[in-house]
């Protein structure tokens, strides 16, 4: 019995120290990378390119980061990879907003076949559409231009879904009201819905600007002009064989690339893993 | 997909007005209004994802190389797709990937979300930042860095290794080794998403449960067991699911470390349609790859669909 009793708070310590252990090692191992992009951004050539490899710098500097905006145009990557999630994410609300509001407030003909057809579409990876995406893209002059980066996407089937499963959920006196009051269909989206829908829009907003700013097939495909490509898709213009730009060099534009997303994440983490969590669920 | 289809009915109706149909426009005016609400949508999905299928399928059956004349060629490419013998490597390589990347990632998920969801863990939170942190990362950015750790002059996880007594060599140039090093890199970015879709899933399952268990004498591991991993059998299947639909899109991350080399053994179904479709322009073809690849995802949707949908039935 006594001796129960003093077991009792070791074996509880006993876990939480091999809980604790074993979490540790894993996350050393899974930060090991994000470590060495950080490190080496502001590590010397000399000693990026010496051996044995260590992994803090012995000495610091900013050399790297003057180098890549010499390697490549990189302010003005930074600006296209800003515009162009920026834009695909604000299209993609205002439109996705609309399309949901209607399927989830106004009862019209056609609706279920309407959404049938809006939740098969959203089975449909875009790189089995990309060759046909190109084609149009290509015929409306579009190439290497903001509107071909962004109009493909500014409408998104699984957005107009999620919008709308969210707006179900609010409770329908809420427009109700504002429709004896005469209000229009319009006026009750803007003034009724919208700003009740805050959460939603903002996790669908963060979903879609990170899927964005990391892509690289997609900026890839639609601009061939080093000056239009994203941070993601310009630094790939450094690697591959014969990449002759130091690891410190590309460990530099790796950083500039993660940090908005890192600090937006360590800002709001919450909020963040939500997000991707639940928009995830598709 | 968790949602049910139809529409759910408010519980609460308010009064309707005297006579008329309650608070509705309308039926002609309503279309009309849908319509405005729509249309933005609407013109947006028919010319980027509608047209784009219909016309991919009409690609697929012919010759086309994006300009001059293109003739009908029926099964020509598809039958291709099954015969030649890149592709056939290519479609065996995405296999292999995704029997890599899905279970060491849905493995690597739910262990770390156990422990995450374990009562008696202390720092909950910084652990579960720094786990879910390689998911802000791109699978670009992911490559670089881990091709320079692995690299096998100056990578400092490959001398760590070496000073362990295992001697890795070039990774990327080995056809044996390159394929399970681009799955790792999908692998370390990903579970962190998967971890947390297993962590809503465990903080769904109720707490009494797992009291009366331990009341009845059931241990750590039959909890585990009869307990934890049945109630988690849907978020199990679901993310089973997505990951092995996330395995079949395998690009970014091969394109930068190997570009689909060494000797084509990380060239995926991905990488064969860019290639095929925008290095070799051979339209036709990457159209009808493009179609198998909808094929597969679509089947696996609807299996995820199909049971996710009489779950959810059952569980109302």
């Amino acid at each position: 019995m006594t001796a129960n009793r003093l077991r009792r708070p070791r074996r509880v310590h006993a876990t939480s120290v091999l809980l604790v252990v074993g979490l540790l090692a894993a996350a050393a191992a899974v930060l090991l990378p994000i470590a060495i992009i950080v490190f080496t951004a502001f590590k010397p050539t000399a000693e990026v390119n010496a051996f044995p490899p260590t992994l803090v710098p012995g000495e610091w500097t900013l050399e790297n980061f003057a180098r890549i905006f010499d390697e490549l145009p990189f302010g003005r990557l930074i600006l296209n990879s800003v515009v162009f999630a920026g834009g695909v994410t604000l299209f993609a609300l205002v439109f996705d907003s609309l399309a949901a509001y209607a399927l989830a407030r106004i009862d019209f003909r056609g609706s279920r076949v309407l959404l049938i057809a809006i939740i098969v579409s959203l089975m449909i990876p875009f790189q089995a559409t990309l060759i046909p995406i190109y084609q149009l893209v290509a015929d409306l002059g579009w190439v290497n231009t903001f509107a071909g980066l962004i109009a493909p996407r500014a409408a998104d089937a699984f957005g107009i879904f999620f919008l709308r499963q969210f707006f179900l959920s609010l409770p329908r006196d809420l427009d109700n009201a504002a429709r004896i009051d005469g209000a229009s269909e319009f006026r009750i989206f803007r003034s009724v819905i919208l700003p009740n829908a805050v959460p939603a829009l903002l996790t669908l907003g963060i979903f879609t600007f990170v899927n964005n700013w990391n892509d690289l097939l997609w900026p890839l495909v639609f601009t061939t002009d080093a000056e239009m490509g994203t941070i993601t898709s310009g630094l790939t213009l450094l690697t591959g064989p014969g990449g002759i730009i130091p690891q410190g060099v590309m460990m530099a534009g790796s950083l500039i690339a993660v940090l908005p997303l890192a600090v937006m994440f360590l800002m709001i983490q919450r909020r963040f893993i939500e997000s991707v969590a639940t928009t995830g669920m598709k | 997909m968790t949602t049910a289809l139809h529409r759910t009915k408010p519980r609460f109706r308010p009064p309707a007005p005297l006579g008329g149909r309650p608070l509705q426009r309308r039926p002609a005016r309503r279309g009309l209004l849908a319509l405005c609400f729509l249309a933005p949508a609407l013109v947006l999905l028919g010319a980027f994802v509608a047209w784009p299928m219909l016309s991919a399928l009409r690609l697929s059956f012919t010759d086309s190389s994006g300009f001059g004349s293109e003739s009908w060629v029926g099964l020509e490419n598809y039958a291709r797709v099954f015969t030649d013998p890149a592709v056939l490597s290519a479609l065996g390589n995405t296999a292999l990937y995704a029997a890599l990347f899905t279970p060491a990632a849905v493995i690597a998920a739910l262990v770390l979300a156990l422990a995450l969801n374990h009562p008696r863990l202390p720092l909950r939170g910084a652990f579960r930042t720094a786990l879910f942190l390689p998911f802000v990362v791109s699978l670009a950015v992911a490559a670089f860095a881990w091709s320079y750790l692995l690299d096998p002059q100056i990578g400092l996880l490959n001398y760590w290794l070496r000073g362990a007594g295992v001697q890795l060599g070039n990774v990327l140039q080995d056809p044996a080794l390159a394929m399970p090093t681009v799955a790792l890199v999908a692998v370390w970015k990903s579970f962190g998403f998967y971890m947390v879709i297993f962590l809503a899933g465990l903080q769904e399952i109720p707490g009494s449960l797992r009291e009366a268990a331990v009341v009845d004498g059931a241990n750590a591991w039959q909890r585990f067991v009869h307990i934890t991993l049945p109630m988690l059998s849907n978020t199990f299947a679901f993310v089973l699911i997505i990951a092995l639909i996330a395995a079949l899109q395998a690009f970014d991350q091969i394109y930068v470390m190997t570009g689909g080399g060494p000797f084509g053994s990380t060239q995926t179904i991905v990488m064969e349609i860019y290639e095929s479709g925008f290095r070799e322009l051979e339209l036709g073809f990457a159209s009808a790859l493009s179609y198998v690849l909808l094929a597969i995802t679509l089947l696996l949707s609807l299996v995820q669909f199909v049971f996710f949908g009489r779950r959810e039935q059952d569980a109302q």
